[in-house]
């Protein structure tokens, strides 16, 4: 443990014990990360253990397997209703009298805050760096193929929401689990449900909190030189404390705005560059499609192109999840179908859009090093990843692609990452507490232990590397993946039924467009 | 055939110049049926944190209510009061397509609304909501100072 971590989790512990204490809780700290580790440590194995005699994660198998099922079962949902999608998203099919609604926007903009985020700034520099240009042509396809799953588990999010007298709504796979299963007379609905739930707050108060405020962190410590995490931790926890406990609806509306923003500017900084090199843009394209399949000298091969490609987009978009399901099902509409549409525009966004830039820019501005003599990608020393201009690797190489076309790009990058850490924060606060209403019930004291608990956990996040920890709650965002998609085979069905339902009246003209 | 004219509220004194612009208007001309609607304020398109989505029709039930009982049901009364035939409309959206809308849709022949009250920034950017209705209402529009 470094010297920073051992300040920032000292800070922490002058927080919640007395001063003179504060030695002695670091060693305990210390001791309790090895009891964790020991603890976790096969549950994180199981969770990302390699298929026998592969370096392929079962769990990335898993969902792109879920994915290419549910794709051929709805015959190609994602591209059948792609332009319809659009169109619902557009308010073409809605009603004016339900103005003042969630509308199909709103929750795709919303989900789609919770997922744009470190996934398509480092996460595809990672997929790239060791897979090379060939693992975007597979993020793509796991990007398209992930649609139908968001596409079945947001359909199911609103058809089994839980409505209360008061209006508020709550939804999300504990709840299509539940009833879903109960309708169908299933056995086991409620312990899935209540298994989810479990992995639901781990992975909210991990991947979707502690890993957030460490890499929200690391950026600003990247600018403004080191300093101890518990500081950004701290003015991080108040603020996300200020708006899911005070109610400061101000702050979180700033950031839902500013993140699309940075979004279009992101993607339009990457198009400038793009378009800067036009001339290399079909050179990139044969890269990234010779490398597919040949994987171009990079390390594991075609194979190992194709596993990064897989990981980074399923670890990007969520599909498959369980999270959006519960993002998406505050809409109000007579046809839950109809966000399940809208909802495959959002690995289309996130995956084929986004991470594809990310790609692209990294690609095009040739941070990766070819062998002039072999036309290969040379390895780095470690011989585990690609060799680049300045050894960067991650977000660094990322912000080194766009900072060798635009200078003051790296600052831009390093305000989106904390951005996009910060609402990523506010969404899984949400995340998280519908799983834990699911588990505990819904009420002020209930709803409040779990909020403050959030807020610890964004100092801790920040203040130390808790490297066991952060496995722990990756392998909890996943392990919702198993639980999710094991539900989503049985009620899958019930999907297929409202699907064919509706393209038969919007066929016959029942279902139309409202004039505006 | 009864004239239908639409009289635009906002919920302060220049909503209520209109009524009385209209009711001088609804007298001359006769058989007349006055429309008070309240337009909420609202795009489909803005961005909201999942805890606002949750909450939202809850939230949209009490401007509903709050926009009939402050603002519509005591225009509304005051008119049947004073004799005229009258009815409410309270819906959300831009306030200028909705006022054009709902005068399409019932019928209206114009539209009264007071001068906006909405100033600074947002004004020159934009224009106001009063200004949009003038330039895009199909039915003809008068501004009462």
């Amino acid at each position: 443990m470094n010297i920073q971590n051992k300040l920032g989790l000292a800070a922490l512990a002058t927080l919640f014990a007395a001063p003179a204490a504060a030695q002695e809780a670091v060693g305990l700290d210390d001791k309790i990360n090895q009891a964790f580790a020991d603890f976790t440590g096969p549950f994180v194995s199981f969770i990302f253990a390699p298929f026998p005699g592969t370096g392929f994660p079962w769990i990335v198998g898993w969902l792109v397997i879920a994915a290419t099922v549910f794709t051929l079962y709805f015959a190609f949902v994602q591209l059948r209703f792609f332009s319809h999608a659009i169109s619902l998203v557009k308010g073409d099919y809605s009603d004016p009298n339900d103005a003042g609604e969630v509308s199909h926007f709103q929750a795709l903009a919303t989900a789609l805050s919770g997922t744009v985020g470190l996934g398509n700034i480092a996460g595809v520099a990672v997929a790239v760096g060791i897979g090379g240009p060939g693992a975007t042509f597979w993020m793509i396809v796991a990007g398209l193929l992930g649609m139908a799953s968001k596409f079945t588990e947001c359909t199911l999010g609103v058809k089994y929401r839980n409505e209360y007298d008061d209006g508020t709504v709550s939804g999300g796979p504990m709840y299509y689990m539940s009833k879903g299963f109960n309708e169908l007379g299933l056995p086991g609905g409620k312990i899935l449900a209540v298994l989810f739930s479990i992995f639901c707050i781990l992975g909210a108060l991990g991947g979707g909190n502690m890993f957030q405020a460490n890499q929200a962190h690391q950026q600003i410590a990247g600018i403004t030189g080191d300093y101890p995490g518990w500081i950004t931790g701290i003015v991080f926890a108040i603020i996300v404390f200020l708006v899911i406990v005070g109610g400061l609806k101000s702050i979180a509306r700033v950031t839902e705005k500013v993140v699309p923003f940075m979004g279009v500017l992101y993607v339009a900084a990457a198009l400038v560059i793009i378009l800067m090199n036009a001339d290399q843009i079909g050179w990139a394209f044969g890269q990234i499609f010779a490398g597919a399949f040949t994987g171009l000298g990079v390390a594991g091969g075609m194979v190992g192109a194709l596993i990064q490609g897989f990981r980074r987009a399923a670890f990007s978009n969520e599909a498959g999840v369980g999270s959006a399901a519960i993002a998406h099902s505050a809409v109000r509409t007579k046809e839950p179908i109809t966000e399940g549409f809208v909802s495959l525009l959002e690995p289309f966004i996130d995956t084929v859009v986004i991470c594809t830039m990310t790609a692209l820019v990294i690609i095009i501005t040739q941070q990766l090093i070819v062998d002039p003599e072999t036309g290969k990608y040379m390895l780095n020393e470690a011989g585990n990843a690609i060799a680049t201009v300045d050894g960067n690797s991650g977000v660094s190489l990322t912000s080194a692609a766009f900072g060798s076309a635009f200078s003051w790009f790296p600052y831009v990058l390093a305000i989106a990452v904390v951005l996009f850490a910060f609402s990523t924060m506010i969404s899984w606060s949400y995340y998280g507490l519908k799983a834990w209403t699911y588990l505990f019930g819904e009420g002020h004291v209930k709803e409040l232990v779990f909020k403050i608990i959030f807020c610890i956990f964004v100092v801790i996040g920040a203040a130390a590397n808790l490297g066991p920890v952060i496995d722990f709650s990756d392998a909890a965002i996943f392990a919702m993946a198993v639980v999710n998609v094991f539900a989503l085979y049985f009620l899958m069905k019930v999907v297929r039924q409202e699907l064919v339902s509706y393209a038969e009246r919007l066929k016959s003209g029942e279902i139309r467009k409202f004039e505006h | 055939m009864t004239t239908k004219i639409v009289i635009g509220l906002d919920g302060t004194e220049t909503g209520e110049r209109a009524i009385a612009f209209a009711k001088d208007l609804a007298e001359r001309i006769g058989a007349c049926e006055l429309l008070a609607v309240y337009v909420i304020e609202w795009s489909p398109f803005t961005f909201q944190t999942p805890e606002e989505n949750a909450l939202r029709h809850k939230r949209r039930e009490e401007e509903v209510e709050l926009a009939t009982t402050r603002v519509v049901t005591p225009a509304v009364d005051a008119l049947k009061a004073a004799g005229f035939q009258a009815q409410g409309i309270v819906r959300h959206g831009d306030v200028a397509e909705t006022l054009n809308a709902i005068t399409i849709e019932n019928g209206g022949s114009q539209i009264v609304v007071g001068r906006s009250s909405a100033d600074g920034f947002k004004k020159r950017l934009f224009g106001s909501s009063t200004q949009n209705l003038v330039m895009h209402a199909d039915v003809p529009v008068t501004v009462v100072n």
